[in-house]
């Protein structure tokens, strides 16, 4: 049985996986994830606060937005989890709360349909989150130079840009490895810059 | 006109009755927040209804977060949420929450360290 005081530090952080419709997100999310994706649904209705775009939104009663998101046990008391974005990037009521509080976001990214990440760099920039991007190779192919999509993303330059395999362990692994490192790294520049 | 014998239970059906139709928890719960459940959770004396028995039995091995929950029991997210703030107002759930990394708040040190620790769980998966 555990005392409060055993428990007392648990916690938990999370991670935010973006990125379009059909990029692979949950498959990215399933690769590393302790558990099969799950999903969990949002309802919004007319009675939701902080809804300033109801009017795109063509049921004012209930809209659900659906989440796959999977968990990695990193200690006892230290549990880290993966939230996919729901697809549509309109339900932008869910993503406030998805990026409350995260480390910081993968955006995973298609260069057959570049321009579906456009809005999600644009929030997480406007939202000071830190994200990377990772280009999502489907078949093993690299069919661009990292800085040809830096450039049509327009992103600054050391904002980290690196392929991946969504479906593979190990390149899930160390694109999660290069967000914690590159968020690491922003707090210790901030740091030094503040003294 | 019959009521009662063919209302509709199940939960996805009618997702807000299981909480008699509120949609505010009485404690704001984050979608990773960890729920744990209490001793007085564990005795089972104290439970008011089929889900807080569910919620008990699921929170009373390993830790489970408040989007665990909700996806397991299959109710939406705020059902989850009201249903774990009466539990643990009533002492039945402890709730853990998250370390915040939000870029201008929070306690830096603390921050810093917990990254550390999710940097080397990472490396050791």
């Amino acid at each position: 049985m555990n005392s409060s005081a055993d428990t007392s530090r648990v916690t938990s952080a999370k991670i935010v996986i973006a990125g379009g419709f059909g990029v692979g997100k949950t498959t990215l999310v399933g690769s590393v994830s302790e558990i099969t994706p799950l999903t969990t649904e949002a309802i919004m209705t007319s009675a939701s606060e902080g809804v300033d775009d109801n009017n795109l939104v063509p049921d004012k009663q209930t809209t659900t937005v659906a989440m796959d998101f999977g968990r990695i046990t990193i200690d006892q008391d230290l549990i880290l989890y993966l939230f996919g974005t729901p697809g549509q990037t309109r339900f932008w009521f869910m993503w406030d709360e998805l990026v409350r509080g995260a480390i910081g976001a993968i955006v995973l990214v298609d260069t057959r349909r570049l321009a579906d990440c456009f809005s999600v760099i644009d929030f997480f920039e406007h939202r000071k989150l830190p994200y990377l991007v990772a280009v999502n190779c489907f078949d093993g192919k690299q069919l661009h130079d990292l800085n040809d999509i830096r450039d049509a993303l327009q992103i600054s330059h050391d904002v980290p840009v690196m392929y991946t395999d969504a479906r593979n362990r190990e390149s899930t692994k160390q694109v999660l490895i290069k967000l914690v490192e590159y968020v690491l790294s922003m707090r210790r520049t901030r740091t030094v810059g503040v003294h | 006109m019959v009521l009662g014998g063919d209302e509709p239970t199940g939960s996805l059906v009618r997702p807000y009755a299981v909480t008699r139709g509120r949609t505010r928890p009485q404690l704001e719960i984050a979608l990773e927040a960890l729920v744990e459940t209490t001793a007085r959770g564990r005795s089972g004396q104290f439970l008011g209804g089929r889900e807080q028995k569910v919620i008990v039995d699921l929170c009373g091995g390993r830790l489970q977060s408040l989007a665990e929950i909700a996806a397991r029991m299959e109710v939406p997210l705020g059902v989850a949420r009201v249903l774990v703030a009466d539990m643990a107002a009533d002492g039945l759930l402890a709730v853990h929450e998250p370390t915040g990394f939000d870029a201008d708040g929070g306690d830096g040190s603390v921050g810093t360290e917990l990254l550390e620790r999710v940097l080397s769980g990472l490396r050791r998966l």
